[in-house]
């Protein structure tokens, strides 16, 4: 049982360090962010893996928190390469709304 | 107000599930008092965004979304094997494939379930939302299936509307 | 053999079964990121291991968890997967064909040894 658990672990950094390949490899930004992002699942699951391991729940919550904060990453980094600028993006945003009404409905 | 409260009830039993036995000794009153804090914080400042309705506090098509997530489930495991076919071959063999996927769900959040099941299910991807469907990557000609995405479709509409939703697709708060 | 000691196996069996299954998707799904020819048919390959892969790894650990709370957090973690994969992989898509980034539709068919000299059989 343990040692499938750690198998999985050894599994988890295996994939890891493919998709860090990828990430240097990679020959568009797409891909980078592809990588990176499947990265940190894969890191999630790893930190999972290590609370099994170890028997300490504190990485469950790591683990939690590290999926919240790749999802968001990913997003501003995506937002960030689509408008170069992080504010404009969100004053074009409500712009729009205010222009289209949405604020009267 | 329905929404509000139930809401409510979701967050405490978020907080009380990741925050530690339930006892008021030692440290407890003041992780207690974190967590009465940010939900009256969080459900006081959903209430000002006036984002409290049948979308965002998905409770009544709760039951209907589990049922359709149980069939998903074993659409995903189709679609993964076949992915995984095509991965470990000795010498990749595909065909990608562009195609339009006609959407006519009746509510947004039945637009939202049936894009994500598309991008759930591995092989296909929504690329782009358009005016009337979307625009879907397949991996191989195999998963272009138009019968396949219909059923889905139809699926995630009921599974999205557990009663009839208004005529104009906009919910109703 | 007790009760007991029944649903005990039987968790470990489940357990031990998913884990395999989800590690073997996982390492398919890594290898297909390195292997396929273009970034769209890329993202497939990394939807593997987010979708079956986490979620049979995170099933098999939810079976060997020792108290209800470790196997709620275990399925919360679970949950925030399956709801964040689909829409950061649509937000990539979506951001590379904003960006004008063209999917490759060709047929890619492996070489065969008999023209592998001519030029046919790459595209």
């Amino acid at each position: 049982m343990t040692f499938l658990t750690f198998l999985v672990a050894i599994g988890m950094a295996v994939a890891m360090a493919i998709m860090l390949a990828r990430l240097f490899a990679g020959p568009t930004l797409y891909d980078r962010v592809l990588a990176a992002n499947s990265f940190g699942t894969k890191t999630v699951l790893f930190l999972l893996v290590f609370s099994a391991l170890v028997g300490r729940q504190d990485a469950i919550d790591i683990a939690l928190l590290y999926a919240l904060i790749n999802f968001v990453a990913t997003i501003a980094i995506l937002k960030f390469f689509r408008y170069r600028s992080l504010e404009i993006a969100l004053a074009q945003m409500s712009l729009r709304r205010a222009l289209d009404g949405e604020y009267e409905k | 107000m329905f929404y509000g409260i139930s809401l409510t009830a979701i967050l405490v039993a978020l907080w009380l599930t990741l925050s530690g036995p339930f006892t008021l000794s030692g440290d407890y009153p003041i992780v207690m008092g974190l967590g009465v804090i940010s939900i009256v914080a969080t459900v006081a400042l959903t209430y000002r965004m006036r984002i409290v309705d049948r979308e965002t506090v998905p409770v009544g098509p709760a039951l209907a979304l589990f049922t359709y997530w149980g069939w998903l489930g074993g659409e995903i495991v189709k679609a993964n094997l076949a992915v995984l076919r095509l991965v470990m071959k000795p010498e990749i063999e595909v065909e990608p494939r562009l195609v339009r996927v006609p959407a006519d769900q009746r509510s947004g959040l039945g637009l939202c379930v049936f894009a994500n099941s598309i991008t759930l299910t591995p092989g296909t991807v929504t690329v782009d939302v358009e005016d009337d469907g979307f625009l879907v990557h397949a991996l191989d000609n195999s998963f272009t299936d138009p019968a396949g995405f219909a059923e889905m479709g139809a699926r995630s509409d009921i599974a999205s509307d557990g009663k009839k939703a208004s005529p104009t697709g906009r919910g109703d708060s | 053999m007790s009760a007991a000691e029944i649903f005990q196996h039987a968790r470990d069996a489940i357990s031990i079964g998913a884990m395999a299954v989800g590690l073997v998707f996982v390492i398919a799904g890594a290898i297909g990121v390195m292997r396929l020819p273009d970034f769209y048919t890329r993202m497939h390959a990394a939807g593997v291991t987010d979708t079956l892969g986490a979620e049979l790894i995170i099933v098999g650990l939810i079976a060997q968890a020792g108290d209800w709370q470790t196997a709620v957090k275990l399925a919360l973690v679970g949950l925030l997967l399956f709801l964040t994969s689909p829409t950061a992989t649509h937000a990539i898509a979506n951001a590379a064909h904003r960006a004008g980034q063209k999917p490759d539709l060709s047929h890619f068919k492996p070489k065969h040894p008999a023209d592998a000299g001519s030029s046919e059989g790459q595209k």
